[in-house]
């Protein structure tokens, strides 16, 4: 080894703490983008393997009855590769020992041949024998819930009547990677079930011999999708179609595209902030590092090294940190990011998982980080190798300090001189005290990003369950009933206040935009389940026209006043009643104002007055479900009795969902939040801490003067913790303004047509921002004063500069 | 002497190492012009051990500099045998301090992080026909300090590292600035020694710069700096050894 690596090797040795320091920084930059990227498409990867293999469709639609030669017709659609028709029912479980009614989509399974879509993938057992009506696979997820092996028994009320089934199979599905209920927020493993059954045994049930009411469909590549929507629209219309959607209104699929986009926003937000810090740390650090080095760099010169060779030897020092840098956050990232992977792999249900990283994002991480470091490093080096040897050699002239402008004032004169020393120092060097501050204003803003999440969610679970969906359950039916179903309600055992809801599928248009939702009809004065603007208020439902949400309206690009079409999808008219025989309307159009615009945080929410709605049907009034104020203490004797209501598909309860909303989040939320804080903990600290050790290095002669005239210890630390408390409190006003940024960001990189974050930050996340960093720089700070209470001032003195 | 002189290029004799004509040096710090050399000249023989008397600040450090080609000359001739060395270019500076020259600084300028074997082996390293570390360290009377850190060494110790560094390459010329200036006198002279028996054994031009009038004695010719000229040059009509000298 060469005498000059020995010395790099022992200047690595030396230099450990700051070096450490840069290494941690740096490694969080790639420890993110590795995470985020490795997390986006580890998920990616896997959902489109899953539904490759599992042949997941591309288009989907519903109908009341539809008879089997229609299965023809549609597959004559041009585009069409492949369809798969099939009965699907809600049916409201009773299990032992679940004292509420849990929900289950029962789905036919063809009887005689496999699955031609949405495959599903058996974990155990079997699918059902033909025509057993006592036969079910699940989903793998409810019979985790509830600890169901093969054999397992509960009850289902499959079209009014109860039956036993028995658990024969355990399965997954491509189209329920997530797998949530009618009316939840968030998936309840416990109160949905996916059950699979014979087709032959479920048409007998629901009286569908020979016809089924669902249909999912598989494009030829670059057919046209909506074109097959339209004409697929077209054929079901006769049958009671309720309009057919893609992919991106496939509930699992819109989930975790959410869920993927939230992924690809952390990617694209939060590496280049830590990049940008590591790189701004390194910059300044080597720069006074290497300026330290002054005089070596000088003698080596004298003694005939060649400059190209001096600047690779610093240049090794800089790949050194950043290869440390690097190898810890490639290993972190690569964990972390299996661990986020799985966490979302427990959360969706896949049945395998593909951890795909590639070696490009390792590459770019990698690439990114070291030319950074690099750049930082390579101007210093550039400058002390063009000095000429004898004055790199001779200590640098020394520094020139101004008179500071505010020192006419009287205040700074009763400064002391160690006050005004420190002050000087920062107005002396003000790019590098500007970027100190702002790095320290970086890890501050992080936090604020981290944190403010709970506050926004907070916000949300506040506003959606105590100010809006006030109402204690909602009971949604089956198909739509009859208003008299109210008083049904109203009179089962606890039941204290009911207030009716209609829902119809619609697609709304505005000029060229267009988009496929549920309008929900509400009666006026309702008390349990409020309307709010967007300001939280409660709004009363105009008699005419439609409240649009904050998201329905920007994506429509309609404004209060704006006339809109609504095509009507779902046509529920002689419900109850209709078969192949009975032949529907054409599909009607009506054109309605905008009446308002509100706040909704879930789903694309649309309101109009239930009368107005029921009349722009033209039909007699019927209800989809209601919303119902309980008597808490007889919760048992309502889930009974609502067990045996046969129009009933689903109860569910606020408490319970609210309950699990909050779980989810909690382990989801806790994860991340930790990850952000430990990171920015990391950098709080690093820049903390070798901005303190560059300002003692370049000042322990000045230091040691003091303490040789007799200053005290903590009379010379106080020059620099000052000058170090000056700049972090400069820094958290704008961890401030720079947090309120990022998580303004977050807010629009969180935005789907799922649900929006709303944007609100608690003074408490700043106060906590502030104080984690303030304790941050307080411990680098102290951890460098003990190495001016340990000073060698003779030794400072007697050494040249 | 030198006026006439002036015109004809580089024509020098055999014995000849350094010759310097009209030198001048200017360095600008911001608001003042500083003149460290103003026109200097001189010419230094080989194998002659030269001693560079006067103030701080009278130029003669400057003058060394340039010589080493560790600084660049605002104005005027500088050569080293048939070389002009204010011609020559960064990289050419590079070799000619690699290949010719050896360097002692008042301040020793060791690597901390390197032992006293490693530090000569620094130049060693990159030298066409070096002796050994440890041959050269014995030349300075330090073959039982080899691995001891710079940290671990007296001033005079050091100091002897560094001359060992500068003799390691069998270099023509030593330049010495302050060598004993950080240093008592009794260490001192060891120092000394070290540099007269270099200049004896190995006939290493020698130029030594100092402000100390004693040390002069021990030169076969004195040159006196003052305000960036030389003011007195003499020879010395009898060499005191080292250990005779006191200050």
């Amino acid at each position: 080894m060469s005498a000059l690596d020995k010395k790099l090797l022992r200047d690595m040795v030396r230099l450990w703490a700051q070096a450490l320091a840069i290494a941690l920084v740096m490694a969080s930059g790639v420890t993110t983008l590795i995470l985020a990227v490795g997390a986006y498409r580890s998920l990616e990867e896997t959902r489109s393997a899953y539904y490759e293999r599992y042949r997941f469709a591309d288009v989907f639609a519903t109908a009341k009855r539809a008879p089997e030669f229609v299965e023809r017709q549609i597959l004559e659609i041009s585009g069409v590769a492949a369809a798969e028709a099939r009965i699907q029912e809600f049916a409201l479980l009773d299990i032992e020992g679940m004292e509420q009614p849990a929900t289950g989509l029962a789905m036919s399974l063809p009887d005689y041949r496999e699955l031609r879509l949405n495959r599903i993938y058996l974990r155990k057992g079997r699918l059902p024998d033909p025509g057993r009506v006592d036969e079910v696979t699940i989903n793998e997820a409810f019979a985790t819930a509830h600890n169901f092996e093969l054999g397992a028994k509960f009850h289902a009320i499959l079209n009014g009547y109860k039956r036993p089934l028995t658990v024969v199979g355990i399965a997954l599905s491509p189209e329920f990677i997530y797998s949530i209920g009618p009316g939840d927020l968030i998936p309840d493993d416990r109160r949905f079930a996916d059950l699979w059954m014979s087709e032959k045994a479920m048409a007998a049930m629901f009286d569908l011999d020979g016809a089924f009411n669902s249909v999912s469909l598989k494009l030829l590549r670059g057919a046209n999708q909506a074109e097959v929507i339209k004409q697929l629209d077209d054929i079901l219309e006769r049958y009671g179609g309720t309009g057919a959607y893609g992919r991106k209104d496939q509930p699992s699929h819109a989930f975790i595209d959410a869920e993927l986009k939230q992924l690809k926003s952390m990617a694209q937000v939060i590496p280049p902030i830590f990049l940008l810090v590591s790189a701004f740390l390194i910059n300044i650090t080597l720069t006074r590092l290497i300026a330290l080095e002054r005089e070596q760099i000088g003698l080596l010169k004298a003694l005939g090294y060649r400059r190209l060779t001096i600047a690779v030897h610093y240049m090794k020092l800089i790949v050194f940190i950043a290869a440390v840098g690097i190898v810890i956050g490639v290993v972190a990232g690569t964990w972390l990011g299996q661990g986020l992977t799985r966490l979302y792999a427990d959360f969706f249900h896949f049945p395998f998982l593909i951890f795909k990283r590639g070696m490009d994002i390792y590459a770019i991480a990698a690439g990114i980080s070291l030319a950074t470091a690099l750049l930082g490093g390579l101007r210093s080096i550039y400058t002390a190798l063009t000095l000429p040897p004898a004055v790199a050699m001779s200590p640098p002239l020394p520094t020139h300090y101004a008179h500071l402008g505010i020192e006419k004032l009287q205040l700074i004169r009763h400064l002391s001189q160690l006050t005004i020393m420190a002050i000087r120092h920062i107005i002396r060097w003000p790019v590098r005290s500007a970027l100190t501050v702002l790095g320290i204003a970086m890890s501050g803003a992080l936090l604020i990003t981290a944190l403010f999440s709970l506050d926004s969610i907070e916000f949300m679970i506040d506003t959606i369950y105590f100010q809006a969906d006030r109402q204690d359950a909602t009971v949604n039916f089956t198909h739509e009933q009859p208003r008299k179903v109210l008083q049904e309600v109203e009179h089962l055992p606890g039941v204290l206040r009911v207030e009716p809801y209609r829902s119809v599928a619609v697609r709304l248009r505005h000029g060229h935009y267009n988009r496929k939702l549920a309008i929900v009809g509400r009666p006026p004065g309702a008390d349990l389940s409020r309307i709010l603007d967007r300001d939280n208020r409660p709004v009363e439902l105009p008699q005419s026209g439609l409240l649009l949400s904050e998201r329905v309206a920007k994506l429509l690009h309609v404004s209060r006043g704006d006339m809109v079409d609504v095509e009507i999808l779902d046509d529920s008219r002689g419900q109850g009643s209709l078969d192949a025989t009975s032949i529907g309307t054409r599909r009607s159009t009506r054109r309605l104002p905008v009446a308002g615009i509100i706040q909704s945080y879930l789903g694309l929410a649309v309101y109009m007055d239930l009368l107005a709605l029921n009349e722009m049907l033209d039909e007699a009034p019927v209800v989809s479900g209601v919303h119902i104020a309980i008597d808490k203490s007889r919760t048992g004797e309502l889930f009974k009795a609502i067990k045996g209501l046969p129009a009933v598909s689903a109860i569910a309860l606020q408490d319970a969902s609210l309950a699990k909303f909050r779980e989810t989040l909690a382990t989801n939320l806790t994860i991340m939040t930790t990850v952000y804080v430990v990171l920015s903990v990391i950098i709080a600290f690093g820049v903390v801490y070798n901005s303190a050790r560059i300002q003692l290095s370049e000042r322990v002669r000045e230091f040691a003067s003091l303490r040789v005239l007799g200053f005290t210890k903590g009379e010379v630390s106080h020059v620099l913790l000052l000058e170090l408390a000056i700049l972090v409190a400069a820094a958290i006003p704008l961890a401030f303004v720079i947090g309120y940024g990022f998580a303004w960001a977050t807010v629009q990189g969180f935005e789907s047509d799922l649900y929006s974050l709303p944007f609100i930050i608690k003074s408490n996340t700043y106060a906590i921002s502030a104080l984690v960093v303030l304790a941050a720089a307080t411990v680098s700070a102290l951890i460098v004063r003990r190495r001016i209470d340990q000073l060698d001032m003779i030794k400072a003195l007697k050494t040249r500069e | 002497m030198a006026q006439s002189r002036k015109k004809s290029h580089a024509k020098t004799s055999p014995d000849v190492m350094f010759k310097v004509e009209g030198v001048t040096k200017v360095y600008h710090t911001g608001e003042l012009d500083i003149h460290a050399l103003s026109g200097v000249d001189l010419t230094l023989y080989e194998g002659e051990l030269a001693v560079l008397l006067g103030p701080s600040g009278s130029g003669k450090s400057t003058l060394l500099n340039i010589l080493g080609g560790l600084d660049v000359a605002t104005d005027g001739h500088a050569w080293f045998r048939e070389n002009e060395i204010t011609r020559l270019t960064e990289s050419e500076l590079t070799s000619y301090r690699r290949d010719h020259v050896g360097f002692v600084f008042q301040f020793y300028n060791l690597i901390p992080s390197l032992s006293a074997r490693e530090n000569v082996a620094l130049v060693t390293e990159i030298s066409k026909n070096p002796m050994k570390p440890e041959e050269a360290l014995g030349l300075v009377g330090l073959d039982h300090r080899l691995d001891h850190f710079p940290a671990q060494m007296s001033g005079g110790e050091q100091q002897r590292v560094a001359i060992a560094r500068a003799i390691a390459k069998r270099p023509e010329v030593l330049l010495c600035d302050e060598p004993t200036g950080a240093l008592d006198s009794k260490t001192g002279v060891h120092v000394l020694e070290a540099l007269t028996s270099v200049n004896e054994e190995l006939g290493t031009t020698t130029a030594v710069i100092t402000h100390n009038m004693a040390i002069a004695d021990i030169a076969h010719r004195v040159f006196h700096f003052g305000d960036g000229r030389i003011t007195k040059t003499y020879a010395n009509k009898k060499r005191v050894a080292p250990d005779k000298v006191q200050w």
